[in-house]
């Protein structure tokens, strides 16, 4: 079935049992909300220099939206900000894709369980419940790190 | 095939619905209960629609050629059905729009540049309700923002009605309008009119009904509503996009000031002033959508030869059935009035604590059409507690082959999700 394109095995386990869901101690602390269908998140960055040292959040939404944060912080925490941007980056790129990127080995390497968001690029009015807590990490971050042009908001 | 009393003739109904026959995600039936969002067109429409274009495109009001006549006495006449439809008193108080919040916007905006006594300033009270649509918020806000004026509302009770127990302080000699919905587009919920129409009169403030969710499916009488305004949109109403109508008492559209300026609405202009055309045209300022128009004077010709009454009859019953049927499904809430009395189509509620997005994703990939979300009633959900609810709303071609349908979707949706 298509459906199980979108909601793969592996978005379905991080929405039922999230990673570092709960919001701990931070630098920067941002809201976002995705105004078309009312997904929220509240999410903390902690850096130490420019190593992540966590990544907490709260919200509500959908299982891709929340799916997502859970991967999220189980791929960044502990990674250092450039390889974090990499990833941010690449998983955008995938997103983004309209379902016509085919991930390859060198994408999958970058993007772990993240790879699995692929087939939900195919559905637009889920793409932004999938890159509502990316885009909150990069406010988050911009702002903690004194980034001059912090995204306000997912638009 | 489940049997009600009061059902129209769907079989014969869906027939004129082409979009009804399609097939979606390889080879499923279309079961559309996003209506309350936007309803389907006959091929009644489609035809009118086409043969506008394909025989008498012009621009209104101005040219006297044989086409700009033709398409002029089309739009004109799209406004005597129009005022016929909602019983209005004269033709000249019917305003085509681009959709219903347009309508509220421009009643928003006459009363903000008005002059006495219908001036909102400082000194003014506005109330709305709990209930409304965004579209019947933000100007509101928008207006007390730029004025001063204070914004109230009515709350709403447990089960979805107005709480109108404190109706007395909430409108008073302060209230300059009320305006607030005939028929929720996210609990159901019909209003009680009168009551609030009485308590509005005693104090003299205006009344402006938002009806987007009235003018479809019930008959809709503004003289019998008693209202100074009345809103809605074509979209709704089998219709095309792009029109909107506010209907307004003629006496209160010759004081008003205009809000918008340009062609159609003048009759003289100099650099230095303008004067205006007489109402509606003073609210018309340039080309107006005049297909969308003549559309919607199809889709009324449409709805008046089945009649109003029946379609209402109609939805009452399928929505007597409809919470029947969801009230057998586990875990899920009705988020509105819990019965089908003095309730309309539209029947939002949450399915555990499975988030209505994946729920409107697995009933999609059945071929059922649900919207979910706030439902641009986001005050609603704060209200009840709840991101978001799924909704599914019905029209005159529905039936309770697709409630079934959605009964037996929702059981696959918690499969999925269990």
């Amino acid at each position: 079935m298509k459906l199980d394109s979108m909601y793969q095995e592996v978005i379905l386990d991080h929405y039922k049992n999230p990673h570092g869901r709960g919001l701990r101690d931070g630098d920067a602390e941002v809201h976002h909300v995705n105004p078309t269908c009312g997904d929220e998140i509240t999410l903390r960055v902690k850096y130490d220099g420019t190593t992540i040292r966590d990544v907490s959040y709260e919200g509500q939404g959908c299982s891709i939206s929340q799916a997502s944060a859970s991967v999220l912080n189980e791929l960044l925490v502990g990674k250092d900000l450039a390889e974090a941007q990499k990833i941010q980056e690449t998983f955008l790129e995938l997103m983004q894709s309209k379902g016509q990127v085919e991930p390859d080995d060198a994408m999958e390497d970058i993007l772990q369980d993240a790879v699995a968001f692929a087939g939900v690029s195919k559905y637009p009015a889920r793409v932004k419940c999938a890159l509502l807590s990316w885009m909150a990490w990069k406010d988050a971050t911009a702002q903690a790190l004194g980034g001059a042009d912090a995204e306000r908001k997912t638009a | 095939m489940t049997q009600l009393p009061g059902l129209l003739d769907t079989e014969a109904i869906r027939k004129d619905f082409p979009i009804l026959d399609r097939l979606v995600h390889d080879g499923k039936r279309l079961v559309y209960l996003d209506n309350a969002a936007t309803s389907q067109t006959p091929r009644q429409v489609i035809d009118v629609l086409d043969e506008y274009y394909e025989q008498h495109n012009a621009n209104v009001h101005r040219g006297v050629h044989v086409l700009a006549e033709e398409a002029t006495a089309l739009y004109e006449g799209a406004r005597d059905k129009v005022a016929a439809f909602i019983n209005a008193p004269s033709r000249d108080e019917v305003i085509f729009t681009k959709n219903a919040s347009e309508s509220l916007n421009l009643v928003a905006n006459m009363l903000g540049w008005a002059d006495e006594p219908y001036r909102v300033d400082a000194e003014t009270e506005i109330v709305i309700t709990e209930m409304e649509h965004h579209s019947n918020i933000v100007p509101w806000q928008l207006l007390a923002q730029r004025t001063g004026a204070k914004l109230k509302w009515f709350g709403l009770t447990d089960d979805g009605r107005l709480d109108l127990s404190t109706i007395d302080e909430v409108i008073t000699e302060k209230t300059k309008i009320v305006s607030f919905v005939l028929v929720s587009n996210i609990l159901g919920t019909v209003n009680p009119v009168e009551a609030i129409v009485r308590r509005a009169q005693e104090v003299g403030a205006l009344v402006c009904v938002d009806a987007s969710q009235a003018a479809p499916h019930m008959p809709l009488d503004v003289q019998a509503l008693q209202a100074d305004f009345v809103a809605f949109t074509g979209h709704k109403m089998c219709g095309p996009t792009g029109i909107g109508v506010l209907w307004g008492r003629q006496e209160l559209l010759e004081d008003l000031p205009p809000f918008l300026g340009g062609g159609e609405m003048i009759e003289t202009v100099s650099m230095h002033s303008s004067t205006y055309a007489p109402a509606p045209h003073k609210f018309e300022a340039g080309t107006p959508p005049i297909a969308q128009a003549v559309g919607l004077g199809a889709a009324i010709d449409y709805l008046s030869a089945i009649g109003m009454d029946r379609v209402q009859a109609h939805e009452h019953a399928l929505t007597e059935y409809a919470v029947k049927r969801l009230s057998e499904v586990p875990d899920l809430r009705i988020i509105g009035p819990a019965t089908a009395e003095d309730r309309g189509a539209a029947i939002s509620f949450t399915l555990g604590d499975i988030h209505p997005h994946d729920v409107g994703q697995v009933l999609d990939e059945q071929g059922i059409a649900v919207r979910v979300g706030h439902h641009c009633a986001r005050p609603v959900c704060l209200r009840y507690g709840i991101p978001a609810t799924t909704r599914a709303s019905f029209y005159l071609y529905s039936t309770p082959a697709d409630i079934d349908a959605l009964v037996d979707g929702l059981e696959h949706v918690r499969n999925f999700f269990g």
